[in-house]
């Protein structure tokens, strides 16, 4: 190693020249190693085994059957499945679409108005709690809304009930009608946090000079808001839509811990449709063809986010 | 005229600092400010709720309901399920995996990092793609040939499955920001280093590690809070009482109906502790860590 030592001297000195720049870079390769190992064991190898798995009938024990596009033909036909991934979309509403832009009236109100009119304390103290039930794993906090939501000892019910609203009780969980409008409502509790949190932090590079010069010219609040707070912080925006896109794609603990996709199937996901398969029923060819599916999406949905992203910036 | 509308700009700035004179500024800005605050309690009344009904008694339960003040601080709901689930157990596994996978992860995406960030190995960025690919995964596509694998090896219902598993996921996070991050370190640094005669390893470990060392506490920080809340791997592969996670043994035990609502209430909270514990701990590098993510 050392022996190489000078030779790295000369070449960043004038212009690098090629041979040298990989000679340096040869030797790093060695660091990437121990990743390359568990990586292959425990990503690359399971993805492909899921794969080809889901081209089988398989119960999980015994040689798996080749059935060729049976799995992905059923699914096309699957009501399940189809309904699962309309209430995707839902949870996508509830823990993307909700959140970012409550999140951005919210960050804005306290950075822009609260921050200025009441000081940077009351602001962060807000935005703390705010972001308090981001601080949960998801599955308390589905433990913490099964309690809040019980039919018989809720204290929801019973906040309605005090405040004279009585009428408006609900079996939250357990109507199919309202079970899925339920799991959004706390999907979108918890999530709230984190848009806030990181708009905040955003508009702390916003330049000052471009909101005195729009109250200058008189724009109102929310004229300020379009034209100012929400382009600056594009960049924000689209990775907190990004991320919690996907984590809505995902979805797995708080319909687990809720509602075990019921009633019914009113809260199915397709991540908890995959797991019945594989763990409940024994379809486990059929559950890797509904994992796989989610795969391609959600790959899918990334990569037209950052195309997008690129396009803009 | 152009100086002169400086000016009167100039004048108006002053007099906005000096008496607030933003739009909106009379009685309507305790109304934007009540409205927050009623936000804010709605956004807590979930924890204050649990907290009040985790120490009251099922008497006082029954007789007064969920919303009524507690008489005293009763902690035998609370010590009854601890003592049920044997929550010191489930705390110390989540303690073990989530502190392993932090220190695992962060040591993997360091020496991932150093290869690409600063040895800027060929074909960086198709390496850099896959991690993010593999990032990007969901874990349902993984769960069962990783299970099956698994029982294959013996390692099926162990902590070091978890381990090995999240060491990899968040490693593949923590891959992609900091070979961003150590691209743009010092090279001045480094090949001063060489030219003394220090190994790569040498200079990895006693220069490149303690200069990022901000960075990879956030990291690490970041690594053990997630690793905490994952549920659905630690559910499939943690089935034994002895192995589960603090979720997971709160998840699996929601809706049992050995539960009342006082204990319901009481597991509610010993999931609640350790979360905001942690929270309160990692405050400051938490909100330097969060932005530190939104820029990736």
């Amino acid at each position: 190693m050392a022996v190489q030592a000078p030779a790295t001297r000369p070449a960043t000195a004038g212009t690098p020249e090629p041979v040298q720049r990989f000679r340096m870079g040869a030797g790093y390769w060695v660091y990437l190693i121990p990743s390359a190992v568990l990586f292959l064991a425990v990503v690359i190898v399971p993805f492909l085994m899921n794969i080809g798995i889901s081209f089988t009938r398989w119960s999980g024990v015994g040689t798996p059957k080749w059935t060729g596009l049976d799995n992905y033909k059923r699914l096309l036909g699957d009501q399940t499945f189809w309904a699962s991934f309309q209430h995707n979309v839902a949870l996508i509403v509830a823990m993307a679409i909700l959140p970012t832009m409550l999140g951005l009236v919210l960050a804005a109100a306290l950075f822009d108005y609260i921050g200025k009119k009441f000081g940077a304390r009351t602001a962060s103290a807000l935005r703390a709690a705010y972001y308090l039930p981001q601080v949960l794993p998801v599955a308390v906090a589905g433990v913490v809304w099964g309690w809040m939501l019980h039919p018989s000892y809720g204290a929801l019910n019973e906040v309605l009930k005090a405040v004279g609203l009585g009428s408006l009780a609900q079996n939250w969980l357990g109507d199919p009608d309202i079970a899925l409008a339920s799991v959004m409502g706390i999907m979108v509790w918890f999530q709230l946090g984190y848009p806030v949190v990181i708009f905040m932090a955003g508009l702390q590079r916003v330049d000052p000079a471009l909101y005195e010069a729009a109250e200058l010219d008189g724009a109102s609040w929310w004229q300020r808001f379009w034209h100012v707070t929400v382009p600056q912080i594009r960049p924000e925006i689209f990775v907190v839509l990004l991320t919690c896109t996907i984590a809505a794609l995902k979805v797995f603990g708080p319909i687990f811990v809720l509602t075990r996709g019921g009633p019914g199937k009113a809260t199915i996901v397709p991540s908890y449709f995959s797991y019945q398969n594989f763990f409940e029923k024994s379809n486990v060819g059929y559950g890797s063809a509904i994992a796989t599916v989610l795969a391609i999406i959600i790959v899918i949905v990334t990569f037209l986010f950052l195309r997008v992203q690129e396009r803009k910036s | 005229m152009t100086s002169l509308s400086v000016r009167q700009a100039g004048s108006a700035r002053q007099a906005a600092h000096a008496g607030g004179r933003i739009p909106g500024a009379g009685p309507g800005r305790w109304a934007v400010l009540a409205a927050l605050v009623v936000l804010a309690v709605v956004m807590l009344f979930p924890f204050v709720i649990v907290t009040l009904n985790a120490v009251k008694t099922p008497a006082e339960y029954s007789s007064n309901g969920p919303l009524s003040l507690p008489h005293g601080i009763y902690l035998d709901g609370i010590i009854e399920f601890w003592n049920r689930v044997d929550f010191g157990r489930k705390l110390l596994n989540s303690l073990l995996i989530s502190g392993a996978v932090a220190v695992l992860a962060v040591a993997l995406s360091v020496l991932n990092a150093y290869a690409i960030g600063i040895g800027r190995v060929r074909g960086r960025l198709w390496i850099l793609v896959l991690f993010l690919v593999a990032n990007t995964l969901p874990q349902e596509a993984l769960a069962y040939p990783l299970y099956y694998l698994s029982k294959e090896v013996g390692l099926y219902d162990s902590r070091l499955a978890v381990i090995l598993i999240f060491t990899v996921v968040q490693g593949a996070f923590g891959t992609y920001l900091l070979s961003a991050v150590l691209g743009d370190f010092p090279k001045e640094i480094i090949e001063a280093a060489a030219m003394d005669g220090a190994s790569r390893w040498r200079v990895l470990w006693r220069i490149v590690v303690p200069i990022s060392s901000p960075t990879l506490s956030v990291l690490m920080i970041f690594f053990f809070i997630w690793t905490w809340n994952e549920f659905f791997l630690p559910l499939i592969f943690l089935i034994s009482n002895d192995n589960q996670t603090v979720p997971v043994a709160l998840g699996v035990l929601q809706g049992d109906k050995m539960m009342d609502a006082t204990m319901s209430s009481a597991s509610a909270l010993l999931g609640i502790v350790p979360a905001v514990a942690f929270f309160l701990i990692f405050q400051r590098t938490l909100t330097r860590g969060v932005t530190v993510g939104a820029i990736k």
